[in-house]
């Protein structure tokens, strides 16, 4: 492990993590989603809306809102603002942005949010606009959306590394057996791993318990100084290390790694920690092929050797490697661009030890990673964060 | 392996005749590159004009090297199937009227990864040949076979939807008292067509060659006048709802441009024969054809229409009839747009001077009747849009391409 050339995180921490609870469907628009987060951000931090003068806004259904759309909306006066349209990685990326421009004094607290909401063909919209590529050359070929992507990825995945369903499987049934502890995740019932194995074929290998449910909801955090935390009593969790990858491993044939595998290394030296210290992890789990690839790519394991290392562990709140504690995507839904929030909003509520019923005992150091935008043939856009709560 | 396809059944005058949807269609417009290739059967991909590196999906710069100098150039059509799935569950009805949909993703020798509809022989770890199709809302898409020749391949479910086959579709050819028509009529037999319906005005004047219609099984003499609305609208009365394919071979050759000619009257047969013909028969059959997109195995499919290729640069030899058959041409633009939501193909079919009696005087190379029924069959077979039949127009469409200039003042001879 080589030490970081980058300017540290000192003294940037995150705090107040919210979670607007998801609905299958909504009737709302995204802004309404996007001003429920920032309300519960205000009074979870106990902060007046003048108070934020930084926002960082990710959101597919806004319609042609971006960030500077929402100031005016929800009366906002900032001196910073961004618009991330990075799908999955937005949350990682926003972090990234808003940590810097506090560091720098450009903003004192910055609200990080990503909301969507789901009306009845919004999600068939989103697949049918999501980029050229995708308009030009995929949606046109059976018009199966991110399913149809992520199986030619998952298969050829699954064929090169020995890869059976029934690995893939214990990820999502794990999931499921967190997300009955989360009052909030969309999925109530529990999953066998027989039943995940006897689900309807959506686009194979992809078989249902593969996949999101895609709903309405918001997540939100804010990012601010150390002092600013502590001069309005706020719980906080300092930001130890990033990283962001975009279009990595442009001449592999087919995915079957993330951006991650190439900055992994700097991942662990900035924040001075090793895999094995981390009480909590939270992958990007549109597909739990894609956790599987995170294992890998963020070294808990090595490449191929994913398959091996669910069947070692448990992945459970109460097992050896906790994991997606809130249930993720696969069990607690898919909020649009909130999902990218997800596993960073509950990795802070985990090392806040604010988490409740899905809490992880003694969670000090969390990582949660992001991944996203399927622009044509595979994801494009990965990071990751490590994280500590006040304990460590 | 594939099962044959079968015939289809009487159809169930009760039962409701399903309607067509549309796959996908939006494109950037550099993507319809790959538009203009599939019209014509060929396969293209952008190339680097400066580093050489072949590029997929369309891009706007080469991702190599970033020059702008792209162009679309026939690229080797050989790839390898990297890796397959079968949508189950489209989010677009096109798709999930036709679920399971099987699509790939190939690493082609030159370079590019393509996702691609798949032949239901395509093998994970196996050859195949990429080629480009017009899907049913008209617009290119890449569709992987396999190398070789397999049983029944041209019976593929996801082939025939890019396809316009003839067989076991029925089909009317306009005009029975042409050469070309009556050779049409035998390839389209041959090719498996169900029925081919004959047109032929005033059936009871005799023509040279009706011994080759009349009594032939599968082949039906139907009167049609196609300058004639009210006889058109007729027969499309009578079996508009049965016409899968229509070919239209309406043919008014006179020589003669302008100033040689003495008033209105040839020219405005040429229009009513040739242009009128056109409409008429548009007005008559293209509704029912419309509404009859997904019909079944035997779905209405295409319309053919046989052109001068002089419709794209005037032969001042034959002006006034080049200029009929340019009005013919832009029509069938207008037809083809409006047959699209049906997803029924409209193929222009270009030939140089036939060998009939009108064009007598002219010198070879001409066209034999029977190389243009051929090339109706295999275009109907390919899915194709334009087709250049014989070597004059083979000739025109690439002098037109290089200097349309050049062409008008060398026509002028």
């Amino acid at each position: 492990m080589t030490n970081s050339l980058r300017t540290p995180y000192d003294g940037i921490v995150m705090a107040a993590p919210v979670t607007i609870p998801y609905a299958r469907y909504s009737i709302e628009s995204a802004q309404w989603w996007i001003g429920r987060a920032l309300s519960a951000l205000v009074a979870r931090a106990g902060i007046k809306v003048s108070d934020i003068d930084g926002l960082c806004v990710s959101s597919f259904t806004m319609g042609n809102d971006s960030g500077i759309g929402l100031t005016q909306h929800f009366g906002l006066c900032v001196r910073w603002l961004d618009t991330i349209p990075l799908g999955g990685a937005s949350a990682i990326a926003a972090l990234r942005k808003a940590a810097r421009a506090v560091q720098a004094h450009d903003a004192d607290i910055v609200a990080c949010v990503a909301g969507d909401t789901n009306h009845v063909d919004s999600f068939r919209l989103t697949l049918e606009n999501f980029s050229r590529f995708n308009r030009d050359a995929v949606y046109p070929y059976g018009a199966g959306g991110a399913n149809a992507s992520f199986a030619l990825i998952a298969r050829n995945y699954m064929r090169t590394f020995g890869v059976t369903r029934e690995d893939v499987g214990r990820i999502a049934v794990a999931q499921r057996a967190n997300a009955l502890r989360n009052p909030h995740a969309l999925m109530k019932t529990p999953l066998t791993i027989e039943q995940y194995l006897a689900a309807r074929p959506i686009s194979d290998p992809i078989h249902l318990f593969d996949c999101v449910m895609p709903c309405a909801g918001a997540e939100a955090f804010l990012v601010m100084r150390d002092h600013t935390a502590a001069s309005l009593g706020l719980p906080a969790a300092r930001l130890l290390s990033t990283i962001e990858r975009h279009n990595a491993f442009a001449n592999d044939p087919m995915q079957v790694r993330g951006g991650w595998a190439m900055d992994v290394g700097e991942l662990y030296a900035m924040a001075g920690v090793k895999p094995d210290d981390l009480d909590i992890v939270q992958t990007y789990d549109d597909y739990p092929v894609i956790t599987m690839m995170q294992f890998e790519d963020l070294g808990f394991c090595s490449k191929g050797e994913g398959a091996a290392f669910v069947r070692q562990h448990d992945l459970t709140i109460d097992g050896d490697f906790p994991h997606n504690t809130s249930g993720g995507q696969l069990s607690a839904g898919q909020a649009g661009a909130a999902g990218a929030y997800l596993g960073l909003v509950e990795g802070l509520r985990q090392v806040l030890g604010e988490a409740g019923p899905t809490q992880v005992k003694n969670a000090k150091l969390g990582l949660a990673a992001g991944f996203g935008m399927i622009n044509y043939d595979r994801g494009l856009a990965s990071g990751a964060a490590i994280f500590a709560g006040p304990a460590r | 392996m594939i099962d044959p396809v079968q015939p289809p059944r009487r159809k169930n005058p009760l039962l409701r005749t399903r309607l067509p949807a549309s796959p996908p269609r939006p494109r950037s417009r550099t993507s319809h590159g790959f538009t203009r290739a599939a019209a014509e059967g060929r396969f293209v991909l952008q190339r680097c004009e400066a580093c050489g590196a072949f590029a997929y999906p369309a891009r706007e710069a080469c991702p190599a090297c970033l020059s702008a100098g792209l162009s679309f150039v026939d690229a080797p059509r050989r790839g390898v199937l990297l890796a397959e799935t079968t949508a189950r569950v489209p989010s677009d009805v096109y798709f999930r009227e036709r679920a399971p949909w099987r699509i790939g993703l190939v690493k082609m020798d030159c370079g590019p990864t393509m996702v691609a509809h798949l032949h239901a022989d395509c093998v994970e770890g196996a050859p195949v040949v990429m080629s480009f199709q017009l899907d049913k809302s008209g617009q290119a898409v890449a569709f992987a076979r396999p190398e070789g020749e397999t049983p029944n391949m041209a019976d593929d479910r996801q082939w025939r939807e890019m396809t316009a086959d003839p067989k076991f579709r029925r089909v009317l050819v306009t005009n029975g008292r042409s050469v070309i028509g009556q050779e049409a009529v035998a390839a389209l037999k041959a090719a498996g067509a169900k029925t081919v319906f004959v047109g032929v005005a005033e059936p009871w004047r005799p023509f040279a060659g009706e011994q080759l219609l009349r009594g032939q099984q599968g082949v039906e003499v139907v009167t049609l006048d196609a300058s004639d609305e009210k006889s058109a609208a007729d027969l499309a009365a009578d079996i508009g709802g049965k016409v899968d394919i229509l070919v239209n071979t309406t043919e008014y050759v006179r020589p003669g441009g302008l100033l040689d000619r003495r008033g209105t009257s040839i020219a405005r047969d040429e229009i009513d024969q040739a242009y009128l013909g056109f409409v008429n028969l548009a007005q008559a059959f293209g509704p029912a054809m419309r509404m009859r997109g997904a019909d079944g195995v035997s779905s209405s499919a295409a319309w053919v229409n046989i052109l001068s290729v002089h419709a794209l640069a005037n032969w001042p030899a034959f002006g006034a009839y080049s200029a009929s058959q340019a009005a013919c041409l832009s029509l069938s633009h207008c037809l083809r747009a409006e047959l699209r939501p049906g997803g029924v193909k409209v193929m222009n079919l270009f030939t140089g001077p036939v060998d009939t009696e009108w064009f007598q005087t002219v010198p070879p190379p001409k066209v034999a009747p029977r190389a243009v029924a051929q090339a109706i069959v295999s275009a109907l077979r390919g899915g194709l849009e334009e087709i250049y039949v014989g070597d004059v127009a083979e000739e025109i469409r690439q002098r037109l391409a290089a200097n349309p200039k050049a062409l008008e003042r060398e026509l002028d001879k």
